[in-house]
């Protein structure tokens, strides 16, 4: 693990269970609303383990780091591009899901070259929240994390993943939440989180100034982020000359732990080119 | 399986952990195998890293046993489970995770004469040591902790007397102490308490008793609720070094960041069954499932054949005591009502008005009862705890725990409850013309 010092607060960031090596290339995972680091630790130790840097990072005012939540996708890539600052890598790949990829996508337009893969999965543009569940979040939050974690889910089998065989992942999604939640006792994450996923509106500009190739791993099944409400980033993507990939995988919204060897294998693969 | 509520009890109890594989079995494989072929050596090396999710070897994890551990987690509410040989592999499994030597326990008094054992003679020869309290002596639990506590724990129902532990409060003081509850749910099974969603952080069952239900196996399964902060503990008290700091013993591995939430179940799998070896049998797995697929239909039969019981024993004579929470006289009835409103289990004792000879008449009157050492079954069964389960407990345990040298205890199956009664009737009428 690393712990940074971030816009003067302290950001934690998971390596993969191995040292940070500047000589390495470096990957950085970005998690969604009311997650963690602990989201990506199948994906986070196979990379550490094959070659990369890995900081899988807690967003600010989220379990392990301080410092305030932000409150935009905007103010969240500030923070990604200060985090590289603090860990003196000069060029990252980054992997975000759900509000992540949000926050990976406006980064990677902002620090343009030093961007040298973008992955995005479980993503939509624009990603809107429902009037209901954002007042639920707030005001009753429990049974928001019931929704989401519901909406998020496309199996009741799901194969084995980051705790091994015999994890029940609708029970893990809310066990998380409620920690991530407690987490901060003064800022409530979860509406927040979904705020600034609400009213996030540069993702078609962002997406046309990248300048790196970019995944999209999307959940045929994902009641989320629907693949159809990807259609406009993929499209404005190869638009602007892109290199695009496309991978569909036939799960819900939360691909790490639904479709983990497969989810791991895009990532895997498309980081190597 | 993608839909827009979380799926109810019934729902779980046959899906939750399967869906039909490439063969297109509907009903769970039973994997026979101890050990899964690697694709490559990386792929090997990556599997025993924990850097990619597969079965390596049948003594850590099995597709069927998967399929278990999932479901009774999803029933439970947990994030998680861990199969293991027997309910008392699953209570050491528990403790050997948490603690070593020079660690302490709070314990109920009113447990399974097996878990005593283990806590009062087994474990203090590996130097953890047990506090025992009387479960409704709310002060007594607070009082008996000590700095090194590492766990609080109870039944949901007290074994025999049927105590109910009032989780809620008990899990606020251990809370309190920045230590876990762990509970024992083998007597009320899923279908009747969900300790997780009261308070407790880890729940455990015999498996051999309502959960696979025919008295045909033996086997435990613990469940992680995920809720207790290990690292947060660790931090503030130094307690739990085994989840919240680096462990040589698997490649330096922090196990709460690892997983924010399951670290627990991490280190008991990787670390407990990889060594103590206490493993389930897939077809014991296959079994068990069998029976939690009907789970709810027979707990439903269960407890209605014991309300009848019940009722028709507290009307005899002959009958001193019946200790059920469902009655009024039972001092946990109150507390049964608010935590346990579908009932408070099948497996009760009573009292008779006699003497021991009188008590042994009465057992081997019985025909339909069969007279044995175990509970759960779908078979109404009898036993007299002073003489078996309960034999090496000295008088003054034995009465700590609410047991007389006279207590029956009972455990109701789904037969016919006019055949139940007929049998009891009988047997009654023999043991009081023993005394005549």
């Amino acid at each position: 693990m690393m712990e940074l010092t971030v816009n003067g607060a302290t950001s934690y960031c998971y390596t993969g269970g191995k040292p940070f090596d500047a000589a390495k290339p470096t990957v950085v995972f970005i998690h969604g609303v009311v997650n963690d680091h602990s989201v990506w630790i199948l994906q986070s130790r196979y990379l550490a383990n094959h070659g990369w840097n890995v900081l899988a990072v807690d967003l600010p005012g989220h379990c392990r780091s301080l410092g305030e939540a932000p409150s935009s996708v905007e103010e969240a890539a500030l923070f990604i591009g200060a985090l590289l600052d603090a860990a003196g890598v000069q060029k990252a790949a980054l992997v975000g899901h759900s509000w992540g990829s949000l926050i990976a996508l406006e980064a990677a337009s902002r620090l343009k070259e030093r961007i040298t893969h973008l992955v995005l999965v479980g993503t939509a543009f624009p990603m809107k929240v429902s009037p209901v569940l954002i007042e639920t979040s707030l005001n009753e939050p429990e049974k928001a994390l019931t929704m989401i974690n519901v909406f998020s889910r496309s199996t009741l089998a799901a194969p084995p993943s980051a705790l091994g065989p015999g994890t029940w992942i609708y029970g893990l999604g809310m066990a998380l939440g409620r920690r991530v939640l407690a987490s901060n006792t003064k800022v409530n994450v979860f509406h927040r989180g979904f705020k600034a996923c609400d009213s996030y509106t540069n993702g078609e500009a962002a997406i046309a100034q990248i300048t790196c190739p970019v995944l999209f791993v999307l959940g045929a099944q994902d009641q989320m982020t629907l693949p159809k409400a990807a259609q406009t980033l993929i499209a404005k993507a190869r638009a602007s000359g892109k290199t695009v990939q496309v991978t569909h995988l036939p799960v819900g919204h939360h691909q790490m732990t639904e479709a983990p060897e497969e989810t791991l294998s895009a990532i895997r693969d498309f980081l190597a080119n | 399986m993608p839909g827009y509520a979380d799926p109810g009890f019934d729902t779980l109890a046959l899906h939750a952990g399967a869906v039909p594989d490439a063969t297109g079995a509907r009903a769970v494989p039973i994997h026979l195998t101890t050990s899964f072929v690697f694709e490559s050596s990386e792929h090997a090396q990556s599997l025993f890293n924990l850097e990619r999710a597969g079965h390596v070897y049948s003594r850590i994890s099995n597709p069927t046993n998967a399929v278990l551990e999932q479901r009774v987690a999803a029933l439970e509410g947990g994030i998680g489970a861990i199969a293991v040989a027997s309910g008392q592999a699953a209570l050491h499994l528990s403790i050997a995770t948490l603690m070593g030597a020079g660690s302490h326990i709070v314990a109920s008094t009113a447990l399974y004469g097996g878990s005593q054992n283990l806590l009062h003679y087994t474990m203090r020869r590996f130097g953890i040591d047990t506090t025992f309290v009387k479960p409704g002596d709310i002060d007594g639990w607070r009082a008996a902790i000590r700095p090194h506590t590492k766990l609080l724990f109870g039944e949901t129902v007290g074994n025999p007397g049927l105590d109910v532990l009032d989780i809620p409060t008990i899990s606020g003081i251990a809370h309190d102490a920045g230590v876990p509850l762990l509970v024992d749910s083998t007597l009320t099974s899923p279908w009747l308490m969900k300790p997780l969603a009261l308070g407790a952080d880890l729940v455990y069952h015999s498996a051999t008793k309502f959960l696979s239900g025919h008295g045909t196996v033996i086997g435990g399964i613990v469940v992680d609720g995920g809720s207790f902060d290990w690292a947060k503990a660790y931090a503030l008290t130094g307690k739990f070094s085994e989840l919240a700091a680096p462990y040589d013993g698997f490649h330096n591995m922090n196990f709460s960041e690892e997983s924010t939430v399951g670290a627990f179940l991490l280190r008991a799998r990787r670390e407990g069954l990889r060594d103590f070896g206490a493993c389930m049998s897939p077809h014991t797995a296959w079994l068990i499932l069998q029976g939690i697929e009907t789970l709810s239909l027979r707990m439903t039969r269960h407890m209605s054949n014991t309300e009848k019981v019940v009722q028709f024993l507290a009307s005899q004579p002959f009958v001193s005591r019946v200790g059920h929470p469902m009655l009024e006289s039972h001092p946990s009835h109150a507390l049964a009502q608010k935590l346990l409103p579908k009932g408070a289990g099948s497996v009760f004792s009573f009292d008779l008005k006699g003497t021991r000879e009188q008590g042994k008449k009465f057992v081997e009157t019985l025909k339909v009862f069969s007279h044995l050492a175990n509970v759960g079954d779908c078979r109404s069964l009898v036993i007299h705890p002073a003489s078996t389960t309960h034999f090496r407990m000295s008088d003054e345990a034995l009465a700590s725990a609410g047991i007389t040298q006279g207590t029956i205890r009972l455990s109701i199956g789904l037969e016919d409850p006019d055949d139940l009664i007929d049998d009891l009737k009988r047997a009654l009428r023999a043991a009081e013309k023993a005394g005549a």
